[in-house]
């Protein structure tokens, strides 16, 4: 079937919820009110107010809660409304959640889903990227999809993984993804990276909305460069990254989040290390400068990586 | 029965309601729990002072009664998330002593194997998650486990405990509020020992937080925290509540931090005349005298007990300082779970989870699943 990227997240979770009764959504307002993007939107009518509920204002309630049902054998899927808020609940994420499998022994599934990204005058507190602060804290694991497909995929295999998984769900592609997705069951395997575009001249790796751009990037200038989609953030592809970068010799790492200590940097750390001789170029990187995320469209739209900036960047190398 | 809220006006100011729910042995059991807290924390001591302890030392001298009385209320599939100064819950639920000594010295057979340290642990296999240190984000997790409990209408009780210190924190409010809105299955053990760290309660709140709970939708009780068949009828009460659909409970139990906040803290900013007053209502003390002038305990019993949890102690001390330190390559394992795993159940030494009839409707486990001594 062809879906949003937005309806492959509700597929995703509409139908773990049906095959598993122990999955259940949690979050604010996504209840009745079908979740600010509406990605539960008719949830409550079919599978009752209990197991699509309705939180108080209270992020760490709701980190913990996932946290203890988690313990107790459900399966509890968060949605932060804006990945922003995580903010509020990352002592039980990053204290509680991560550390309790190591310390204890005790596995935690638990799902936080991270409606992230700007791009639409959200401001400095509804547009954050946060992955990097959870790419530093062991024990997480972290995706980031891009396709509709690839939506849909990780978040299933993110309920079933017996870890907390933070699934990045970049708001910008919402509605402007659309794709081929497969009906019913359709896992994708957490850690591994998908080219998206091959190609033998430059990698450019990136994930969530930057990845539509090195696509977009490389169509326009019709030039033969590969787009390495991560998809997972913790932990890394590193395989595949070594692979790509080592086959083309040029790589561009890209994403929307703030650069310094970014996860573009863990990534261009890797491939200069580990890939030094197959390089004919410096790693480049193509993020939003450290800076947070200005609310007025012309000042957002000077610090968000854009389409000609990702040609630019991509001119560059090739040319180098 | 609806209960009210209770204000005492001084932590020993209320009678104890005691009802016939203990038998001699369950009493024994009680004394015996609390003189396994008392003397294997002093036996940790001693180690820290050896300097075979890393980091520092925390124990809860004086507050034994707490969490032996609260917890030996539960059954075997109850949960608890258990708090640095409550070992002895730890103990009623099945730890014994020589894992606990193990754990503060950082050795292979400490309850986490080494990869926390001190109070910090929970015996996974016996139905507990272990504390972190940020405060109270347990009594966060234990909503969650009563949440569970509730979705899958199961008679299961979540029990956790925490210091008057961290009902400052927004998480206790969180915790409480969802508790409330939810009538969650969960018992609140509030353990007032006067001081956080070296906070005393006028610099804490302005309101003693037990008031607290009907603003939450739910009954708080004060109750004698040096008493532990005040703390266990508490308990007892509202475990019953909660399996019953009826709700959480906050109890605070009234206490003392006899010691430091850990054996780093000489404790110079409490007064003498304080500590002296709570030594004379030290809950051993007070416990074996109740034992034999009202229910005709000898002291040949009581000394049998005594003698008995010294040498299980020293044994246990013995095997713990044995227990090697644990391999390197340890540290880099189990950052992820392969697969999720169902919890154990708790021992639930209250005599009345022996009883055929314990299990009705599955309440916190049957007679059948009491795991043996």
């Amino acid at each position: 079937m062809t879906a949003t990227y937005l309806e492959a997240i509700s597929d995703g979770l509409r139908t773990e919820m049906r095959r598993d009764e122990s999955v259940f959504c949690l979050g604010e307002d996504v209840g009745p009110f079908g979740g600010a993007f509406k990605v539960t939107d008719g949830f409550v009518e079919e599978f009752g107010e209990d197991r699509c509920l309705d939180m108080p204002l209270a992020e760490n309630s709701i980190i913990g809660v996932c946290v203890g049902t988690a313990i107790e054998g459900m399966r509890p899927v968060a949605e932060m409304q804006f990945a922003d808020f995580i903010s509020c609940g990352f002592d039980q994420l990053v204290n509680v959640a991560a550390k309790m499998h190591y310390r204890q022994g005790i596995a935690v599934p638990m799902v936080v889903r991270l409606p992230s990204g700007g791009g639409f005058s959200g401001g400095p507190f509804h547009s954050q990227n946060p992955e990097a602060w959870f790419a530093q804290t062991p024990g997480l694991k972290i995706v980031a999809p891009s396709s509709a497909d690839d939506a849909k995929g990780l978040l299933i295999s993110a309920i079933r993984d017996p870890n907390p998984v933070c699934y990045l769900e970049h708001k910008g592609l919402y509605r402007h993804v659309k794709g081929e997705v497969p009906e019913g069951e359709h896992t994708v395997p957490i850690g591994e990276a998908r080219v998206a575009r091959e190609g033998e001249e430059m990698t450019v790796i990136a994930y969530g909305s930057s990845v539509l751009l090195a696509e977009q990037a490389a169509a326009d200038l019709d030039e033969d460069i590969e787009v390495l989609d991560l998809r997972t953030l913790a932990p890394l592809d590193r395989d595949a990254i070594l692979a790509s970068a080592r086959k083309t010799g040029k790589v561009l790492v890209a994403h929307e989040a703030t650069q310094s200590c970014g996860v573009g940097a863990e990534v261009a750390s890797l491939v200069a290390q580990d890939a030094f001789e197959d390089l004919d170029a410096p790693v480049r990187r193509l993020t939003t400068p450290d800076v947070p995320i200005p609310f007025s469209p012309t000042l957002e739209q000077a610090v968000l990586p854009q389409l000609d900036d990702m040609k630019e960047a991509c001119r560059e190398l090739l040319a180098y | 029965m609806a209960r009210t809220q209770v204000r005492a006006t001084r932590d020993d100011a209320r009678e104890p309601v005691r009802g016939d729910h203990l038998t001699r042995e369950d009493r024994l059991g009680l004394l015996r729990y609390m003189l396994l807290m008392r003397v294997s924390e002093e036996r940790a001591l001693t180690l820290y002072k050896q300097g075979k302890v890393p980091g520092s030392f925390y124990d809860g001298r004086g507050q034994e009664a707490v969490s032996v009385g609260a917890a030996f209320v539960l059954g075997p599939r109850d949960r608890m998330c258990i708090l640095h100064r409550d070992l002895g819950a730890h103990f009623v639920r099945g730890v014994t002593p020589d894992r606990y000594l193990a754990n503060y010295m950082g050795r292979s057979d400490g309850v986490t194997g080494g990869k926390d340290g001190n109070m910090h642990f929970g015996d996974r296999e016996l139905g507990c998650v272990g504390m972190v240190s940020m405060l109270p984000d347990m009594a966060q997790v234990a909503t969650g486990l009563a949440l569970a409990f509730k979705m899958r209408r199961e008679p299961r009780v979540a029990m956790t405990f925490f210091g008057e210190g961290s009902t400052a924190n927004g998480q206790w409010h969180e915790a409480m509020n969802f508790a409330g809105i939810h009538r969650l299955p969960a018992v609140f053990v509030l353990e007032n020992n006067r001081f956080a760290y070296s906070t005393p309660q006028s610099m804490e709140y302005a309101v003693d937080p037990v008031e607290r709970a009907r603003g939450y939708g739910f009954p708080g009780e004060s109750v004698d925290g040096n008493d532990v068949e005040a703390v266990f009828e508490a308990a007892r009460v509202a475990a019953e509540r909660a399996r019953g659909g009826e709700g959480p409970t906050l109890i605070e139990c009234h206490t003392m931090r006899m010691h430091g906040h850990g054996a780093h803290d000489d404790m110079s900013y409490v007064e003498d005349e304080l500590l002296e007053e709570w030594r004379r209502r030290d809950p051993i003390d007070r416990y074996v005298e109740r034992l034999r002038a009202e229910h005709g305990f000898s002291e040949q019993e009581i000394e049998k007990v005594r003698r008995g949890v010294e040498t299980e102690v020293e044994e246990c001390a013995r095997s713990a300082v044995d227990s090697p330190m644990p391999e390197p390559e340890l540290a880099r394992e189990g950052v992820y779970a392969d697969a999720w795993e169902p919890l154990g159940d708790g021992r639930a030494p209250w005599s009345f989870w022996q009883r055929a009839d314990a299990g009705g409707n599955g309440a916190g486990g049957t007679a059948q699943e009491v795991k043996a001594a």
